[in-house]
């Protein structure tokens, strides 16, 4: 043994073993030190701050040489309170705290959380049809940018380089659009209980048109580089195996469990905002493997098209139909309008409470800093978003604020798949397995 | 909390008028039969299938077409096991706390939305605890799944899984003291300056009901 002091690579005696810490620098001498003991079995910590890692995720590894024997996920890393901050707003403010929980999903956690907060209310027949088409228009733009991540994120892991440049372009123009309608490319409290924050603006759709023209040319690009690709189906056939008996003792929804044949999606078996009139199907694989799942989130990317141009059809039929509630004591006062510095307030709501109607600004006011009541009791609703099942569970008390806010979000469950996915594998293999579950850990830790 | 805040409201701090509409969430009766829909079904299978039906299901509650059968803690295990195996409820979402500090006796809720992908249908499970004694069966060997979901709500709510194969906490660090997601535990949070005006933080602000 020798007493070689690297500050970049040493090691110390503890009870459970040597620990050797690796802070970059000289891996040569580190190598050489754990060649020369006896033990075989190494454990080894990956993350939080790692490059493959798919986010702020901890590993922590037991190894046989490169094979892993066992598999523990670190998580918490990201977690920032937003069920606990959200008792303390009002309904309507919470959309603005839960689009920031699953980063790359926010449209769909402010619709779980408004369909929540519409079945507590009662009203869920009375939002608005042009609101609704808005909303799955909205969603299923969002799933393509989800996907064009987990896509892009997950090849670069893995180590093709290239179609990270090309989904992270695709996923631009859908930002593009999310700006156009919302006036934010992310965490865009687009969608309010009731129905969603402002219409489409003027000749929005014929752009709308001209990006899903554009999509599904440029598509084409990234099933090119990793369709038969021979290195990138030799790093995912057969890797992350997991069963349709694993999945469903696991609660794992989503592309993972429809990669095992089970063709499990609540937007054709429990409809909401209006998915029964959509034509589309539901993408499955018989692999259950990352090779699977990732051909279901190509082939998603069709599907979502699909939907997004039936919307723009019936989009333009409802030209000038309300996107809000008729009922005005829960629907948001004020309409925002594009000025000349931007997005904001519409100059006709604040000329009309404060020049002409005082009971327009009274109810403003009520609204605005006290909120609705919601009749007291607790709901569930779940929708597909693009990880699977997003499940929200909302208690009322009554009040003008949500008495308990819970999100059973698809990362946070599906991360516990790792351990079985990857327990007797190699080491490099995990890489591909996590990237093929997608977690977002913003969502895994809210 | 106090109902105090930055505008100097006294009281309640409601300016509403409609104070006295205010209800506790956690007292709703139970339902009547018929149930509607396919809730009928569940509740006649699950008595069939379960001969300690009447005892081990303390009230059942249809609200905004959802079914929360209520269970006796003692007897969890055995009803789900039941509900997994004879009723095709394959899949588990999870398991999620609630807090009602004035339910006396039943301080600590824990609910568990239940999915039947056979049958396309959904119940919930609510099990409640006292405070003073939070303990509950851990539902890890009937659904593997619930692992990290019983941790999480063992962090934030203190209820103890018994059975659970390592139960730790999972979001908040190891030595974190408390569990934020009980009512008796503070938001907390900074006063802020702005332009020369303080704001406190957002649970010391008036508060309405």
């Amino acid at each position: 043994m020798t007493t070689y002091s690297d500050p970049y690579a040493s090691s110390r005696e503890t009870t459970e073993g040597k620990v050797f810490s690796v802070t970059g620098g000289d891996w040569d001498a580190l190598v050489t030190e754990i060649g020369a003991t006896k033990e075989e079995r190494v454990v080894v910590n990956m993350g939080p701050q790692h490059p493959s890692t798919h986010g702020v995720l901890r590993l922590v590894l037991e190894l046989e040489g490169e094979t892993v024997t066992e598999l523990r996920c670190g998580i918490g890393y990201l977690h920032t309170g937003i069920e606990k901050n959200a008792e303390y707003r009002s309904w309507t403010q919470g959309v603005t705290f839960v689009t920031r929980m699953d980063y790359l999903a926010p449209l769909f956690n402010e619709t779980a959380y408004c369909l929540g907060v519409e079945k507590l209310l009662g009203i869920t027949n009375d939002v608005p049809e042009r609101a609704s088409v808005i909303r799955v228009m909205m969603m299923e733009f969002n799933r393509i940018s989800s996907h064009m991540v987990a896509l892009g994120t997950g090849a670069l892991e893995l180590g093709a380089l290239s179609p990270m440049i090309f989904c992270f372009r695709e996923r631009e123009k859908v930002l593009d659009v999310f700006e156009i309608i919302s006036g934010l490319r992310m965490n865009m409290a687009y969608v309010r209980p009731g129905g969603v924050a402002q219409d489409l603006p003027a000749g929005a759709l014929p752009k709308l048109r001209e990006t899903v023209k554009e999509l599904r040319r440029d598509f084409k690009d990234n099933d090119k580089l990793l369709i038969g690709n021979t290195i990138w189906m030799k790093r995912t056939e057969g890797i992350g195996f997991l069963d349709l008996a694993g999945c469903t003792t696991l609660g794992i929804t989503g592309p993972v469990l429809r990669s095992t044949g089970m063709p499990w999606d609540l937007r054709k078996l429990q409809p909401y905002c209006g998915y029964e009139d959509y034509n589309f199907d539901v993408v499955t694989a018989n692999t259950s493997d990352v090779y699977g799942r990732f051909l279901i989130r190509m082939n998603e990317l069709e599907q979502s098209l699909r939907i997004i141009e039936q919307c723009i059809d019936k989009l333009e039929k409802l030209e000038g139909a309300p996107v809000m509630v008729a009922d005005k004591k829960i629907a948001w006062p004020s309409q925002l309008a594009l000025g000349s510095d931007g997005m904001g307030n519409s100059l006709d709501h604040i000329r009309e409470i404060m020049g002409t109607s005082m009971e327009s600004l009274i109810h403003h006011f009520k609204l605005v800093t006290e909120g609705f009541r919601v009749p007291a009791g607790q709901v569930y609703s779940a929708i597909e978003s693009p990880r699977g099942e997003l499940g929200v569970h909302l208690v009322s008390d009554g009040g003008t604020k949500p008495y308990r806010v819970h999100f059973r979000e698809p990362s946070f469950n599906n991360l516990q798949a790792t351990a079985a996915m990857c327990e007797g594998s190699l080491i490099a293999d995990i890489i591909g397995a996590v990237a093929s579950i997608d977690p977002v850990l913003g969502g895994v830790d809210r | 909390m106090s109902d105090q805040g930055m505008f100097g409201a006294k009281g309640s701090g409601d300016t509403s008028g409609y104070g006295g509409l205010v209800r506790t969430a956690a007292s709703t009766g139970s339902s009547e039969r018929p149930y509607g829909g396919y809730f009928d079904e569940v509740a006649d299978d699950l008595e069939r299938a379960y001969p300690d039906f009447a005892d081990a299901i303390e009230r059942v509650v249809v609200d905004r077409g959802e079914l929360t059968l209520h269970v006796k803690r003692e007897r969890l295990v055995e009803v789900a096991m039941i509900l997994r195996d004879k009723l095709l409820f394959e899949m588990c979402l999870g398991v999620n706390g609630a807090h009602y500090p004035s339910d006396t006796n039943r301080e600590l809720h824990a609910v568990y939305p239940l999915l039947s992908m056979t049958h396309n249908r959904r119940i919930r499970l609510e099990v409640s605890v006292p405070d003073s004694d939070p303990h509950l069966p851990s539902l890890v060997e009937v659904w593997a799944g619930n692992n990290w979901n019983e941790r999480e709500t063992f962090d934030m709510f203190g209820i103890v899984f018994d059975g659970h194969p390592g139960l730790t906490r999972i979001l908040m660090p190891d030595d974190w003291r408390g569990h934020p997601q009980r009512k008796d535990y503070p938001l907390g949070g900074i006063p802020v300056e702005y332009k020369g005006a303080t704001v406190p933080p957002p649970n010391e602000r008036r508060s309405y009901r």
